[in-house]
């Protein structure tokens, strides 16, 4: 069946910013299927608010809209450029309700929906459609009931029983779910649940919690025909989100009988869903009986796994066959010559762990249920089950504690949290039988049993270890400073006891065939399928995975510095190991490696090669470690290998606090007074040298991890203990913390001579919030000439001194003329990719061809001038993340970022609002409550406000002081003072909009319950006096005049 | 216990034996399917050769008789990178090897392997458990006849015939070594199953007046099965013909076409097959042998052929009422996804 003629212009929705439950995969999984549509000669319109992704990238679709993801924007999009078809099922869950919502307000009159049908997207998301089409098809559910009040919540517990899970329809990751014990619990998770579904819906379950969990990818072609593409295990039984269990591919313990039996029920059902692409479909199974517990019509985050773990391009091939390709006229681009038509054979075994930002929220709760909290994911591929579980382990890059108290350990099995998993090793260490720790965990025992092994083996290691336990550590992936520590054999002995890692090819088909693709993962076994050449080689660094503090953006970085080399005609190989991301499709680079990043593991690569260089300013602040240790062993081992770009030594001048200081003592640049101490007493007199407030930090910090603002010395004292347990090699730095001060984010290009700035982002929070945590606009709204021509003096001063040959960002604040200095950074920044959507220079390729020794000059790039206003906005996880101190600080909290782009700043900070779903009201009511120190900067902000016709809420100080300056307002009662407070009025819907900064310590636990309550109604709230005032402004624009709506070139060309 | 593979071509690799001390040998060939090893394994199909699988850890869920698709393992040894030593259920496959007597190899590069067999083809091997004298193991490998030598069959077929009754249809059907799931699935249609040795005579099987011959699977060079090949060369016409696997190449020779010995042969769970009207299956596949689709006389027609080689996967011969299929619709392991329409469509025909 060829093609469908009458396809040749497709709509694409992308998903939006990265959240817990919707993260980089569906950047992957739309990237993809751009790609494979353009191929096929379709015109692809795609519509993301997301800048930070590579679907948004003018090479990958042909008319890309930055716009936010609402359904009357893109019916407006709809309207002028006519698009044939809509392609529902590659933006995530986002994707698949907006074309919903599209379809239900008559926008898809004359577009055709592909791949996932619009009855499928209510089967999969309405539980009583899904059920009774489950009933039509034989195939069993869980008991369950709807429930659309909580006036049912009786009738439910006595149809259901207890305990019972609460799904809540129409929601991201679960969001809003969670499991009952007890009647109580029960009316609490279905009174949340209800607000956060988008049809005020919920599903109260029979609970089949400790059965196995297992997933089936399955494709389906309009001819009808089925494949699966993988099926995967849970590690973790039923009752903790897919999303949030340790995963392995492929089916590990079911017979074969068992598996079928699930493969079978699993091909009808998508065949009942008449899905034309792909669809993930969960079930639980216990000795023979099973329920079908999830249907998603659509690629996701398993799906994406799936894609990784198997070699087969699920996103690129749902794409085409919703276009009309049948299964059979595409070929398995893996293998290149055989059809995409065969279910993969793997001939290895793979491992899925999430990351959690419990490192970051130390508040939160770290319970794991049906809904998600993890930010990302790290894959992992080994060919046995103990070394997968290894080198998953050692991707995720955390700190792991060890428990020796079986009492502790007892707890932490028994709740799972995101320590559970490594704790299963404590179990054994401290001697737990496999029967108790089963019973405390539901893990099955074949599990345990692989878990014991590795244990096992590190016992014998411990005391006597003959060549047979090397031999197997080695199998089981035990690193060379694991060996050293636990043998006391140096890493060459082992070497040469044990030989060198081999890389293995991941092929879709077990070396059935022979295969094309480069896409290799290390093991320890007799041969090695890498050949080797004499081309000019470089490796990337990728960034792991996704968590608070190094997003996609560095993703998107690495990839865009691949493009860059291999339009350079260099051979670029990737190292990485998240599987969600593009870098890690199989065809954006010429190899890719699926590995941890430890020094080890990027040292074993560069020897099976001859690399002329490695880059790591790409993938953020982990890779960018590594440039030192990488260095030191080239020289030691003597390889003409080369770190590319800045220098390990420049990056040290950045890094270390007394030599920037230096630096920028010899440019005569100012900087805020600043010192570093290792020790507590070394801290306590720098920092009364320096004046409190002052800001605190480890040094080589991601993401401002263990950063604060201490105002006194009892709270420098109890951050010492903490900041020092964070990073024991490097000092802790002291900052004086400027108060009132603009941020200024600025990225740029240095090729040793010249310096190409390629945008200041001024932050509209202020100094002290986080700059990842702050919205930022381009170009800047209230600097002086003088002041961009001094940001700009020491920009390119500092990028020449540093010795920066690439990428480098700086961060510096401004009091009245003053510049100062906050920090540079020789590398990709989080803004590089917003900045690149904004002005249209690719900085990140830019940087990549310097970075191999290209000039600026010859590039003929020129500096932005832009015409229009583009402004970032993030997405903070607190719906996600009950417990969690909404405030933003010194740490950040953002998942990701939205941006936002118009002709003046209003619109364009409004469009950033929308997108990060904290949409400012036109009409209606808002709720303030400001600090009375703020009350002057606050009065004109309520005014405006006012005289735009929203109506004013407020306590007691507020209305007050806003009554003394003549603007009206309503007196509510303060959260103590008992009902009718904001949060009644907050749960009736009356408030449209929060504006309430933190205030002090007393009216701190107010604060926080408003913001909670804020979140849990998806009520929009604003937390700083600068975002309020933002907000104004682009509720005036938008009174005066409707927001623009054009592609993304259009801008760029009007410049 | 010490181990070693060696293969004719001079290759050998050490490895941890299992099962029982003792020598094998056999041709050397690989299937990729996941799971169901011990179908695999006691399928007699695989008799004469020496099974290694791809996926690398073997033996997970243990030994379940219930799956067995003979009543004893017929592959001549196994070869893993890993086989489970702890399964959740019922004896490991190195403890059901030890038990019965068999040798196993474990811990050595099955995909060095599998790549040296896709490129060179399939080659004569012998397993040694208990020594590890690689020369010795080469030297035994190249002292075996080649497959196409080998009259496999005797072995693995019944020696009598047997009856298992029903009300429905009477089936005939040879046993040149069938696999357990071929006979469930015509009894689950309610035939009545007369089971016949390889070597019985078409008059013997006429005796038990059937509505249709089925020919089952079997081990090596179909053109051993000479007696199945003359009762199908006698009986074409007279009622309708099934086979599966061995059984599509006793008829492709009995009606005048001819087989080929395939490179590497095709086996695993993932084999997609074309089907006339072009819908794709998903199949099960374990064949070294082939039919080759330009000697089918006249009269033949292709229902099935491979997706990603091409090969013929299935012919049916209308005017002689000949159906045949070279994969396995039957499954067991593998997926299901043509046992309703082959065995569906034989039953509603003879009707």
């Amino acid at each position: 069946m060829p093609k469908k003629p009458e396809i040749k212009t497709v709509l694409l929705i992308g998903s939006g910013p990265i959240q817990i439950g919707q993260a980089a995969e569906f950047d992957f999984s739309g990237t993809q299927a751009c790609r494979a549509l353009r191929e096929e000669g379709v015109r692809v319109i795609l519509v993301n608010s997301n800048p930070a992704t590579i679907q948004t990238d003018p090479e990958t679709a042909d008319v890309i809209y930055v716009e936010p993801i609402k359904a009357d924007i893109i019916e407006k999009i709809i309207e002028k450029e006519k698009p044939d078809g809509i392609l529902s099922g590659m933006g995530g869950q986002t994707g698949l309700n907006m074309t919903a919502e599209l379809a239900e307000r008559g926008a898809l009159k004359n577009v055709q929906i592909l791949g996932t049908p619009l009855e499928a997207i209510y089967q999969g998301e309405d539980r009583e459609k899904f059920r009774s089409l489950m009933g039509e098809i034989g195939e069993p559910v869980p008991k369950s009931m709807i429930l659309n009040s909580l006036d049912q919540v009786d009738e439910a517990l006595a149809t259901v029983g207890l305990p019972a899970i609460i799904r809540p329809a129409y929601t991201l990751g679960g969001s809003g779910g969670g499991i009952a014990h007890t009647r109580d619990e029960l009316i609490r998770i279905i009174e949340i649940g209800l607000t956060r579904s988008r049809i005020h819906q919920v599903l109260v379950e029979e609970s089949v919690v400790g059965w196995k969990e297992i997933e089936f990818e399955v494709m389906r072609d309009a001819s009808d025909t089925c494949i699966i593409v993988c099926g995967m295990e849970n590690v973790d039984a039923m009752g903790i989100h897919t999303g949030e269990s340790v995963v392995v591919a492929p089916i590990l313990t079911l017979r074969d009988d068992e598996f079928q039996l699930l493969r079978s029920a699993s091909i009808k059902i998508i065949r009942a869903l008449d899905v034309q692409g792909g669809c993930n479909i969960q079930f639980a199974y216990k000795e023979g009986d099973y329920r079908v517990i999830e249907v998603n019509p659509r690629v996701s985050r398993s799906s994406a796994l799936a894609s990784k773990a198997t070699g087969y391009p699920i996103a690129r091939v749902a794409a085409k066959i919703a276009i009309g390709l049948r299964l059979d006229e595409i070929t398995n681009s893996v293998t290149g010559c055989t059809p995409a038509s065969f279910e993969p054979a793997i001939d290895y075994i793979v491992v899925k762990v999430p990351r959690w930002p419990f490192d970051k929220f130390k508040n939160a709760d770290r319970s794991l249920t049906t809904a998600m909290k993890s930010t990302g994911e790290v894959m992992a591929i080994g060919r046995c089950i103990e070394e997968a579980f290894k080198k998953a382990l050692r991707s995720l890059d955390t700190d792991v504690y060890l428990h020796t108290n079986p009492n502790e350990i007892r707890m932490i099995l028994s709740r799972p949290t995101d320590e559970r998993f490594p704790t299963l090793f404590d179990a054994f260490r401290a001697g737990f039988p496999l029967t108790e720790i089963r019973d405390l965990t539901d893990i099955a025992p074949f599990f345990l049993e692989k878990i014991k092994n590795i244990v096992d083996l590190e016992k014998r290691l411990c005391d006597a270890p003959g060549l047979d336990d090397l031999l197997l550590a080695r199998r089981y992936g035990f690193t060379e400073p694991e060996l050293e520590a636990l043998t006391g054999i140096g890493a060459g002995e082992i070497r040469n006891l044990a030989g060198d890692p081999t890389y293995k090819m991941v092929d879709t088909c077990a070396a059935e065939f022979p295969a094309t693709t480069p896409y290799f993962y290390s093991t320890l076994d007799e041969t090695c399928e890498i050949p080797r050449s004499d081309r000019n080689k470089v490796l990337i660094l990728g960034s792991g995975p996704i968590r608070i503090g190094q997003g996609i953006e560095f993703d998107y970085c690495t990839v865009h510095a691949v493009k860059a080399l291999r339009d350079e005609h260099v051979e670029v190989h990737i190292v990485n190991n998240n599987p969600e991301t593009v870098s890690t499709d199989f065809d954006t680079s010429d190899r890719l490696f699926f590995e941890p990043m430890a020094i080890e593991d990027i040292m074993n690569i560069l020897e099976k090669d001859h690399y002329s260089g490695v880059m790591v300013q790409f993938g953020g602040q982990n890779a960018v470690n590594l440039a030192v240790p990488i260095h030191e062993e080239l020289l030691k081992r003597g390889m003409s290998t080369r770190i590319l770009g800045t220098s390990p030594d420049s990056m040290d001048i950045a890094e270390d606090r007394d030599r920037f200081s230096e630096l920028l003592r010899d440019l005569d640049i100012p900087s805020p007074p600043n010192s570093s101490a290792y020790s507590l007493e070394e801290a306590r007199t720098k920092a009364a040298a320096i004046g409190y407030p002052v800001l605190v930090r480890p040094s080589y910090v991601l993401g401002g991890r263990a950063m604060e603002i201490v105002h006194d010395e009892i709270e420098l004292e109890s951050y010492m203990k903490e900041a020092v347990r964070v990073s024991r090699n490097h000092p802790v730095l002291i900052d004086s913390f400027l108060q009132n001060a603009i941020e200024l984010d600025i990225d740029a290009v240095c090729d040793g001579k010249e310096v190409l700035i390629g945008g200041i982002m001024e932050h509209i929070e202020e100094a002290g919030v986080h700059s990842g945590d702050s919205a930022c606009v381009i170009p800047t709204q209230s600097l002086s000439p003088a002041v961009i021509a001094k940001v700009k003096d020491y920009t390119t001063r500092i990028a020449l001194g540093l010795g920066v040959i690439g990428l480098v960002n700086l961060q510096m604040a401004v009091k009245g003329e003053t510049v100062f200095i906050l920090e540079a950074n020789p590398r990709a920044s989080r803004t590089v990719p917003f900045v690149s959507k904004a002005t249209g220079i690719p900085l990140a390729k830019i940087a990549a061809k310097v970075m191999i020794g290209k000039m600026l000059k010859d590039l003929g790039i020129e500096e932005p001038h832009i015409c229009h206003t583009a402004v970032k906005e993030v997405l903070l996880p607190f719906n996600k993340l009950p417990g969690v101190d909404t405030v933003l600080g010194p740490e950040m909290k953002s998942t990701g970022e939205v941006m936002g782009i118009d002709y003046d700043f209003g619109r364009a900070y409004y469009k950033a609002c929308i997108s990060a779903d904290n949409e400012l009201p036109v009409r209606g009511n808002i709720f303030i409550s400001v600090i009375s120190e703020q009350k002057d900067e606050v009065i004109p902000i309520a005014r405006k406000l006012r005289s735009l016709g929203l109506a004013l809420y407020g306590t007691s100080g507020t209305v007050e002081y806003l009554a003394d300056a003549g603007v009206d307002a309503h007196l509510i009662r303060k959260v103590q003072e008992g009902s009718p407070n904001v949060i009644d009025l907050l749960r009736k819907g009356e408030i449209r909009l929060i504006i309430n900064t933190p205030s002090d310590k007393q009216s701190r636990q107010d604060h926080y319950q408003i913001m909670r309550s804020a979140v849990d109604y998806g009520v929009p709230y604003i937390t700083t006096v600068q975002a309020a005032r933002a907000a104004a402004l682009a509720i005036e624009a938008i009174k005066k005049e409707r927001i623009t709506i054009e592609p993304l070139a259009h801008y760029h060309a009007a410049k | 216990m010490k181990a070693v593979l060696g293969l004719e071509d001079g290759t050998y690799v050490l490895g941890e034996g299992f099962g029982t001390e003792g020598e094998c040998a056999g041709e050397l060939v690989f299937s990729t399917q996941m799971s169901g090893y011990m179908e695999a394994l006691t399928d007699p199909s695989y008799h004469g050769q020496i099974l290694m699988f791809t996926f690398p850890t073997i033996g997970n869920y243990g030994v379940d008789r219930k799956n067995f698709q003979h009543p004893r393992v017929w592959a001549m040894g196994c070869v893993a990178r890993e086989i489970c030593d702890a399964p959740e259920k019922g004896p490991s496959v190195a403890d059901y090897f030890a038990e019965q007597g068999l040798p196993g190899i474990r811990g050595i590069d099955t995909r060095m392997l599998t790549i040296k067999t896709r490129e060179t083809g399939t080659m004569r091997a012998a397993l040694i458990v208990g020594d590890d004298n690689g020369e010795y193991a080469v030297s035994c490998a190249r002292n075996i006849p080649q497959i196409s030598e080998r009259d496999l069959i005797p072995a693995v077929s019944c020696t009598e015939a047997y009856h298992i009754g029903g009300s429905g249809k009477r089936i005939a059907v040879i046993d040149l070594g069938i696999k357990k799931n071929m006979v469930l699935s015509l009894k689950m249609r309610n035939a009545d199953i007369h089971v016949f040795p390889h070597d019985s005579r078409s008059d013997e099987i006429m005796a038990c007046r059937p509505d249709a011959l089925f020919i089952s699977n079997g081990p090596g060079d179909p053109v051993h099965a000479t007696g199945a090949i003359r009762c199908i060369s006698d009986l074409a016409g007279t009622l309708p013909i099934y086979g599966i696997c061995m059984g599509i190449q006793v008829c492709g020779l009995a009606l005048g076409g001819s087989t080929y010995k395939m490179k590497f042969g095709h086996r695993g769970s993932n084999q997609p097959v074309r089907y006339k009207d072009g819908s794709i299956y998903i199949t099960t596949q374990n064949h070294g042998f082939a039919v080759s689709a330009d000697s089918l006389p006249e009269g033949c027609r292709i229902l099935y052929s491979n997706v990603n080689d091409g090969s013929l996967e299935g012919f049916e011969n209308e005017y002689l009422d000949i159906t045949c299929v070279q994969f396995h619709p039957e499954a067991h392991g593998g997926p299901r996804d043509t046992e309703i329409p082959f065995f569906d469509t034989m039953f509603r025909r003879l009707d």
